[in-house]
């Protein structure tokens, strides 16, 4: 499989704190990469590290086929990010919410325009195009921020815990979006703490204090600890 | 692949344009400050109660008396006696009592006796007093106020509302703004984009320099048609010189957005870091020389304080652009350092 993500000893110090200690893995073209560890576990700054916001201390790595340390920049062009705060600008209406990053990424403006309509139609949210962000519901506001991330059809999305707070109906419909997504070749890296969300993902890794613990499909995950669902295999590792 | 900072600009003009606050601060407080300040907020003293204690009464003092009555700087409340001086003064009833001597006629001895109670307005009585009755045929003394003969506080207080209002806009607003971009989480989504932070930063600018020429312009028809300050020095040179003043602020802005962490920090950064020495040390209210030597060694480096020296020459004494070199350059030389400090500190890569 195509490789779109490579990561050799990626390793993030803070003085004497090492916050991601020499960390190995591979992502295929297309794949949904669940990112699992406990809080403070070196998730985001790893994430961050592939996003080019923040350099490495040690390691190497390609994103999208660009070097991590020396070609943040072309980085930034090939990917799409989502915080685990919501941060579109609420002060803006949906369309102009599109608009705004679609020019960030370069688009065109008729590019923006059939690319906003498109995605809008396919989530059933077209009416609400001119609507101010601020005035809508938090789970509609969460699929829009993925929409926005994906407005360039980037290679590759991270998604930074990207259903905090949500319920479970629009969690599902979420996932819905980001497995539509990765059918149609976009690879997903997602962080989450939800472990039914872990079980949607084609690979995951699991984190604890810098490390990663595991890497595997889930189904061999839960083989491998002999455990009924990713919940006990997350409790075993961390424990 | 190229990215269009208009998209950006059109952006931060909406946010402007859709937060009914920011547009009451950045429309309506220059003209309120302006007409507060214009029209009443004013230490310009009219109708000064006289009295006149003049035991001969000759020639010289009906003369005198008639030149005070002559304009409308003073009211003549009459003739009274020595003993009586106190009294008038106590109740009120004037708040200057002129006593003219017995030998008036030949030596021109007088005294000004005042209400002290009110220092600023005895001080400019005393101006005056000394104007009209000195002043007289043989002209012992003259006093000449130039530029602003008659003393309007509104030509004192209109460069520093330029001066606060700029600072307010350009360096308040757009710290705000940039810091509510790191606290709501949207800096993070921009900066993984490969939008150049430099562009961020520019596009935040734009609309605020635009807003501020917007209320340069309010604020200079205001004092030219209604508080008839004279722009002498000629608009064009006053406009050049606030654009400079402009980029200053918004530098500063800069560099209070690079340091503070939340919007109430940057909100007070800017209001204990330059408001306070702007209404302090900028000349505004208190001229910088009557300061004590260290404090005045402050003014120096207040931005305001250049600016509003300035303004004032342009504005008032109509002077060209050269008598302004020394604050201009002053003014281009604080702002390059701010610049520099100001990218210096920004970094694309959120660290931590």
């Amino acid at each position: 499989m195509d490789k779109v993500i490579q990561v050799k000893d990626l390793t993030k110090r803070f003085g004497s704190f090492t916050a991601v200690d020499a960390i190995t893995f591979e992502v295929g073209r297309g794949e949904i990469f669940g990112f699992l560890g406990a809080n403070g576990a070196g998730k985001t700054t790893a994430m961050r590290m592939l996003c080019g916001l923040s350099y490495p201390s040690g390691g190497s790595g390609t994103v999208a086929g660009f070097d991590i340390v020396r070609e943040g920049e072309q980085i930034k062009r090939h990917i799409g990010y989502m915080s685990q705060r919501f941060s579109l600008y609420e002060d803006l209406t949906v369309f102009e919410n599109m608009q705004l990053f679609g020019g960030i990424y370069g688009m065109s403006e008729r590019d923006i325009r059939s690319r906003a309509d498109d995605l809008l139609e396919k989530v059933q949210f077209a009416s609400q195009r001119d609507t101010l962000v601020g005035s809508i519901p938090l789970g509609w506001k969460q699929k829009l921020a993925f929409l926005v991330a994906t407005m360039h059809s980037p290679e590759i999305v991270f998604l930074d815990e990207p259903t905090g707070g949500v319920d479970p109906i629009t969690r599902r419909q979420f996932w819905d979006m980001i497995r539509q997504a990765a059918s149609e070749g976009t690879t997903i890296f997602v962080t989450t703490h939800y472990m039914d969300e872990a079980e949607y993902c084609d690979r995951v890794s699991i984190m604890v204090d810098g490390h990663i613990r595991a890497l595997d499909s889930p189904q061999a995950l839960k083989e491998q600890f002999g455990a009924k669902n990713m919940n006990e295999v997350f409790v075993k590792l961390c424990r | 692949m190229q990215i269009k900072l208009s998209s950006f600009v059109k952006k931060e003009m909406l946010h402007i344009l859709r937060d009914p606050r920011t547009m009451l601060v950045v429309l309506v407080i220059p003209v309120v400050l302006i007409l507060l300040f214009g029209f009443t907020v004013s230490t310009d003293v009219n109708h000064i109660d006289v009295a006149v204690c003049a035991p001969v009464r000759g020639d010289a003092v009906r003369k005198t008396v008639e030149r005070l009555c002559r304009t409308d700087l003073f009211r003549f409340k009459g003739f009274i006696d020595a003993p009586d001086i106190d009294a008038h003064l106590r109740t009120g009833k004037a708040s200057a009592v002129v006593v003219l001597a017995d030998d008036y006629e030949t030596s021109g001895h007088y005294q000004v006796v005042l209400d002290g109670a009110d220092v600023n307005t005895a001080r400019v009585s005393e101006g005056y007093l000394r104007g009209v009755i000195g002043g007289g045929d043989q002209d012992l003394f003259v006093l000449q106020q130039v530029y602003n003969p008659e003393m309007k506080s509104a030509f004192n207080f209109i460069p520093g509302i330029l001066g606060m209002i700029f600072l307010l806009i350009c360096a308040i607003m757009t710290s705000v703004s940039i810091v509510r971009e790191k606290e709501t989480g949207t800096m993070e989504v921009l900066l993984v984009s490969p939008v150049k932070p430099a562009y961020i930063i520019v596009s935040k600018m734009i609309p605020y320099l635009l807003l501020s020429l917007v209320d340069l312009a309010i604020i200079l028809l205001l004092a030219y048609f209604v508080l008839d300050v004279p722009l002498s020095g000629g608009v064009w040179n006053i406009i050049l010189f606030s654009v400079v003043y402009l980029v200053l602020a918004l530098a500063l802005g800069m560099v209070v957005s690079n340091v503070a962490k939340s919007q109430i920090a940057a909100l007070l950064m800017s209001a204990l870091v330059m408001m306070m020495p702007v209404l302090f040390f900028s000349g505004m209210l208190f001229p910088p020389d009557n300061l004590p030597w260290a404090l005045r060694w402050i003014t120096y480096i207040i931005p305001a304080r250049w600016y509003i020296d300035a303004m004032r020459k342009l504005m008032i004494e109509g002077v060209g652009l050269r008598s302004v070199l020394l604050e201009g350059g002053i003014l281009v030389g604080e702002t390059l350092l701010l610049l520099a400090a100001a990218t210096k500190r920004f970094s694309d890569r959120l660290e931590g």
